[in-house]
């Protein structure tokens, strides 16, 4: 702000302030959000227009990266299975929203200890990706894993889950579902602190308990932490790399990629650098998620202008 | 309260209740207590296939002298540190300005500006990986922590926009009428009124980014490669790399690496779910 030292530059600025402040304040971080996220964004569409090596010249190929995704037998078998995986996320990821209810439920009480107890029921969401792979790896392992120490007690298994094409993509989900639900339940724990108890009281005098109760005084009064969760694990859902990245690495026989993954797979890794197929991977899977950014968005305009 | 408190209820619940806490607890960090068994095992139990029975010996120091003095870890930890603090500090800072010049100020392009925040914030991060990764070469800071530390914090600060913005709605606005009735500018109202109100969600911000840049490891993989600039999150595969098969090693290197978060969540409990829940649910 050395300008304003300057006397007739301050009587300027002065005047005007209001109006450029704001400007100012934002111009650094405006210009790093613009050039690492919002231009790549860009970039990367136009990218996907072009087949590039990441090294020699880039060739203009129109559509074709997207008629490959389509038509490409070897690389279609792959990209509809990323594609049908990251439904299966999609929809099975949700059910963290009401097993954090669940959890938050039981442990919304003031017994003694109870404050520790939250926060050890909420550990598995600090934990890096990577290290609940690693122990989830573990505990589908065959041979010593504790999911078939469990099974062998009822006489059943081994499984191999993430060995199996079958099993494998719901085995990682489940890991994924494991720090989800913890988020879940500390949204709901936080909302359950500010349940109106006068509410509650009108209800009970109504006769209403239980279920009726939660369904129809509790879970209104929820509503923003039910929409944070929701937004939270449909983003989580869309974002699942690491998981799978340290738990099969999209195997066996790529059935448990999923676009994130698959993306990663064409672009930057052994099996090539084939980055202009890569980023109509990647259009594709922003798209999906730009649906979802839309209807965030607009429910967040509708509250900006209640206000 | 609902549901309705365990104290009310007949004594057979409430200690029914009281028992079922634990072992809940126990069932929900199952396979974690697993690792944390493995980590504090000899080598021979698991030639022995003695997984889960309690440890012939107890050689917890061995393992974790292992992981601390005989391997990348240390350096791996440091990288860790060196990338995530100036990211916490850098997008704090910038945040605190773009949250307060759309909190405060009222521009028509306002909304706008902060939904391309929000927006840039949810978009998956392979659409940016290929632009970002060339922009990194580009400018020589490939495999270097720099080349990182800047990308996380242009990323975070869509995030930390989205949490400021929000606070400093909430925070009486007459205090910064008041202020420019004094005729104070408006970069000394952003300093000595505002930022000190916005201590709360400074530290909100700073335990969750903290948590969330250390966990990374989709841009550790794409940004950097080897040990001179690979934060843990990626060189812990390195790690069970070199220890291939040794559970326990891999096993004390899994709980270094996932310990410094947990210990700031701990430390800073309150705050950190005050930016959980990004301030919407009070």
């Amino acid at each position: 702000m050395s300008a304003v030292d300057v006397p007739e530059q301050e009587s300027w600025f002065h005047r005007n302030q209001q109006r450029i402040a704001p400007w100012l304040f934002l111009a650094p971080g405006l210009l790093f959000f613009m050039v690492y996220v919002i231009i790549p964004v860009f970039q990367s569409f136009n990218l996907s227009l072009y087949e590039w090596d990441g090294l020699g010249a880039a060739e203009y190929v129109g559509f074709r990266n997207y008629e490959d995704l389509y038509w490409e037998w070897v690389d279609r078998d792959a990209f509809y299975t990323s594609l049908k995986n990251n439904l299966i996320w999609l929809i099975l990821y949700l059910a963290a929203i009401p097993a954090g209810l669940f959890i938050a439920l039981f442990l919304n009480q003031t017994v003694a200890g109870i404050r520790l107890y939250k926060s050890l029921f909420f550990f598995p969401f600090v934990i890096s990706q990577v290290v609940v792979g690693l122990v989830f790896t573990w505990f589908y392992d065959p041979t010593f894993g504790l999911l078939n120490e469990f099974l062998s007690f009822f006489g059943l298994g081994p499984l191999n889950v993430l060995g199996d094409e079958r099993f494998v993509t719901y085995g990682i989900i489940v890991a994924g579902l494991w720090p989800q639900t913890a988020y879940c339940m500390i949204l709901y724990l936080t909302g359950l602190n500010a349940v109106d108890p006068e509410q509650i009281e009108a209800g009970r005098l109504d006769g209403a308990k239980g279920w009726r109760m939660l369904w129809h005084i509790i879970l209104p009064q929820l509503r923003p932490a039910t929409f944070i969760a929701f937004v939270v694990t449909i983003i989580g859902a869309l974002r699942s790399f690491d998981l799978i990245s340290i738990m099969t690495q999209g195997g066996p026989f790529g059935s448990s990629r999923v676009l994130a993954y698959y993306m990663f797979e064409v672009a930057l890794s052994e099996y090539g650098f084939r980055m202009g197929y890569g980023a109509a991977i990647a259009v594709i899977l922003f798209l999906i998620m730009l649906c979802f950014i839309a209807y965030f968005l607009w429910s967040m305009y509708r509250e900006e202008r209640g206000h | 309260m609902f549901p309705k408190p365990i104290e009310k209820q007949p004594r057979a619940a409430q200690i029914t209740y009281q028992a079922m806490l634990p072992i809940a607890l126990l069932l929900w960090l199952g396979p974690l207590l697993a690792v944390a068994l493995f980590s504090v095992k000899p080598a021979a139990d698991f030639t022995n296939a003695n997984y889960w029975g309690l440890p012939s010996s107890f050689e917890g120091a061995v393992n974790y002298g292992q992981v601390f003095f005989n391997s990348d870890m240390p350096r791996y930890l440091l990288n860790s540190f060196l990338i995530t603090i100036p990211t916490v500090i850098g997008a704090v800072a910038l945040s605190c300005m773009t949250g307060f010049a759309l909190g405060i100020y009222k521009f028509r392009s306002n909304l706008w500006i902060f939904f391309l925040f929000v927006a840039g914030n949810f978009v998956p991060f392979q659409i940016l990986m290929v632009p970002v990764r060339d922009l990194t070469l580009e400018l020589g800071l490939y495999n270097t922590k720099t080349g990182l530390v800047l990308f996380h914090i242009a990323f975070q600060t869509g995030f930390c926009t989205l949490f400021m913005r929000n606070f400093i709605r909430a925070l009486p606005f007459e205090l910064i009428e008041a202020a420019r009735v004094e005729g104070i500018s408006e970069v000394r109202i952003f300093w000595y009124v505002v930022l000190p109100l916005m201590k709360p969600a400074i530290a909100a911000l700073s335990v969750l980014i903290f948590t969330f840049i250390w966990n990374d490891y989709f841009w550790a993989v794409v940004l950097t490669q080897g040990a001179e600039s690979q934060p843990v999150t990626a060189g812990i595969t390195s790690f069970n790399a070199q220890f291939r098969a040794a559970y326990q090693l891999m096993s004390a290197g899994s709980i270094v690496a996932a310990l410094p978060p947990v210990a700031m969540f701990f430390l800073m409990q309150k705050h950190f779910i005050a930016g959980l829940t990004l301030g919407a649910v009070k």
